[in-house]
């Protein structure tokens, strides 16, 4: 799960991790009070971000500095509402809803500090780098030495010799050591006990007046701990994400939206990835990822032909599923009666196989509906890019 | 001979007064393998479904000699599931539970990999040795005894191989699900030792998927070790950058992980690479000589 900027600052100042001081706007006029407030304060710059889930914001047109409140206020109207086009939004971009307003910081130097859990050796490592503000999979690709890792023993948790480590390697200044110590500890304490996968302070600055700041910040929470964090899964904003993925969720269903003509429904991760593979090899595209999991029902299913027919792109509808637990017979049964309840237009093909195929098969040749059937995984794929080309 | 579980298993079965647990208790029984018993803690000293059910996998395995352990806990409680499994020293435990949270089992592996035990998951489907035993939620059905060794990530799309296989007449020796999650037990090198050294395998099916670079790895060791022929397939080759595909550790991030890199690794050490799902079977009918 993903939250905003300036919520994860929030998150980072309770755990006494300094932050600028700001405050978030969803309209004109809250952005002014803030704005007013911090120039108020003595600042003499102001920030405005716009607050979505991506990076590259900034180069997108969507940070400006003010130095007066009208600069502020012009900055927040250009901002807010606007269709922010970053490299990780995809071309259509995201719709600016919220705003950070927050004060300028004197910024002496840039660098990078982040956390992940590192598959390989499966701990969390810590991560420090000079070349802050930055693309960090860029330095990392580039200067792979330039990166300064630590990994952390999750009995003994992160040392303080370990954050000392890094903060020298960083250049910091002796006077600047045991802030970083505490800046990075509190990092570090905050990523486990907010169960977090990703945290990343890039930049992570030095300022003229000798202090430490976290300038941006990232967070990713583990979606599989959100049961113990109730107070951050109310962080999630729907707005940042897919209709129909939202929509999806509510089921217990794991849909991913593509951009494809051919929506897929498939028992189990590997075999819908799989699914999307042998379409494209076909000559198609897929319209989604979808994983109805392994106790499919008819409720299930009808709810999945709820969502895949409702992305306007789809023409065609393919169904592969491998019955092992789940009867090929119960699941012909669930389709035949959830397409003929919300009466599906387009067409189905079908590539089922495993226990009871036969009574399968037999049940949708009965069903007074047009399925087409493929044999092989291969035949089906075939069949539905052919269904999904007729369709246009 | 296969691998990890056969006849000499003894199973007890973490969680099998649950509703998954006492399913799949069943269906490995009818599949032939030895359940000795069940934890479920709170109801130790009673039965279910004639199987004796103890408080502690301590005391289970004091009680009925058990050998193996598979979990069917939910997530909240799995993590210490497997410490409980790994504590009481059982020497091969799998986890077949979906969703335990990631810094869970950064803890929880940190301990099993210093101890005795072997572990398989979480997130995983089982092992299952055809016409010997299985530990797992697997279709027992559509698997023959025989000759292939089956190391994936993935469930269905295991039971896709195996299915490719046997309906072409080739058997399996074991089929080893290791898991979709980011951290994981036994890992695609750990399984493809243990096949290469069994004389009952012939030949291996590598199914790997997108994410973390455990199938990079994986390549080079069967190029240094591995003499037997091995078919290779990655699941996720049109999957976006930056999204979660299903599994938890199916994601491409920072340019890692992405299934082009995966075959292309297992191209250059000499492994059969198909493109297709559907040509599995097909492909490994060719290697033996069978097509």
């Amino acid at each position: 799960m993903k939250i905003h900027e300036y919520q994860a600052k929030e998150i980072l100042r309770k755990y006494g991790v300094p932050v600028p001081g700001g405050e978030m706007a969803t309209t004109l006029e809250q952005a002014d009070v803030a704005a007013k407030s911090l120039f108020g304060a003595g600042n003499k710059v102001v920030v405005v971000k716009a607050q979505i889930h991506a990076g590259g914001r900034g180069k997108g047109g969507g940070v400006k500095l003010a130095k007066t409140l009208e600069e502020a206020d012009a900055a927040a109207k250009a901002i807010l509402g606007m269709q922010l086009v970053t490299h990780q939004t995809g071309p259509a971009g995201q719709k600016v809803q919220r705003l950070l307003i927050e004060e300028g910081s004197a910024i002496e130097r840039e660098l990078y500090l982040g956390l992940v859990l590192d598959r390989a050796s499966a701990r969390v490592v810590f991560m420090a780098s000079q070349s802050g503000g930055m693309e960090i999979e860029e330095v990392a690709h580039k200067t792979p030495e330039l990166i300064y890792k630590e990994y952390i023993d999750p009995a003994v948790g992160f040392a303080p010799y370990q954050a000392r480590k890094l903060a020298f390697k960083l250049g910091l200044k002796p006077t600047q050591i045991n802030d970083a110590v505490k800046f990075m500890t509190g990092l570090y304490k905050a990523f486990v006990e907010t169960d977090s996968t990703l945290m990343e302070i890039n930049p992570f600055i030095t300022t003229k007046d000798d202090k430490l700041l976290a300038l941006d910040c990232k967070i990713n929470f583990d979606d599989n701990a959100m049961f113990r964090h109730k107070d951050l899964k109310e962080l999630r904003d729907l707005a940042e994400e897919d209709p129909l993925e939202v929509e999806a969720s509510k089921f217990a269903l794991n849909y991913i939206k593509l951009d494809g003509t051919i929506a897929c429904m498939v028992n189990g991760a590997g075999l819908a990835m799989a699914t999307m593979d042998i379409i494209q090899y076909a000559g198609g595209s897929a319209a989604n990822f979808l994983d109805v999991g392994g106790g499919a029902n008819q409720e299930q299913i009808e709810n999945a032909f709820g969502i895949l027919l409702s992305d306007p792109n789809v023409k065609a509808i393919f169904i592969n599923i491998f019955g092992g637990i789940l009867r090929v017979d119960v699941l012909a049964t669930a389709v035949v009666a959830a397409a003929k309840k919300l009466g599906v237009k387009i067409p189905i093909i079908l590539r089922l196989e495993g226990t009871n195929v036969e009574e399968g098969r037999k049940i949708l040749a009965e069903s007074g509906l047009k399925f087409e059937v493929g044999t092989t995984m291969k035949e089906a794929a075939d069949l539905a890019v052919a269904a999904a080309k007729g369709g246009k | 001979m296969a691998v990890l579980v056969d006849k000499n298993t003894r199973l007890i079965v973490q969680g099998i007064t649950g509703r998954e647990g006492s399913f799949h208790a069943k269906a490995c029984a009818e599949y032939g393998t030895k359940v000795v018993g069940g934890v479920t803690p709170g109801k130790g000293g009673t039965t279910h479904e004639g199987w004796p059910v103890f408080n502690t996998v301590e005391e289970a395995v004091k009680e009925t000699g058990a050998n193996v352990s598979v979990i069917f806990v939910p997530p909240p409680f799995a993590a210490d599931g497997i410490l409980e499994a790994a504590g009481a020293g059982v020497p091969l435990v799998i986890c077949i539970t979906e969703g335990i949270p990631v810094l869970d089992m950064v803890k929880t592996w940190e301990f099993v990999k210093g101890s005795k035990s072997r572990l398989i998951g979480p997130n995983c489907p089982g092992v299952i040795s055809p016409g010997k035993a299985k530990v797992g939620i697997m279709p027992g059905r559509i698997h023959k005894e025989g000759s292939v060794g089956i190391v994936s990530k993935s469930g269905t799309l295991t039971y896709e191989a195996v299915y490719q296989l046997t309906t072409r007449g080739i058997g399996q020796s074991t089929a080893i699900g290791i898991g979709g999650d980011p951290i994981i037990g036994t890992t695609h090198i750990d399984a493809l030792k243990l096949l290469n050294e069994d004389p009952e395998t012939e030949a291996i099916i590598m199914i790997g998927e997108i994410g973390g670079s455990a199938e990079e790895a994986a390549a080079k060791y069967i190029k240094e070790h591995v003499k037997k022929p091995v078919v290779g397939f990655i699941a996720g080759q049109t999957a976006p950058p930056g999204r979660r595909m299903g599994h938890a550790g199916a994601i491409i991030s920072g340019g890692e992980g992405t299934a082009a890199e995966k075959m292309k690794a297992m191209t250059e050490a000499g492994i059969t690479v198909v493109k297709s799902p559907a040509e599995i079977g097909e492909a490994m009918a060719r290697v033996l000589g069978k097509a």
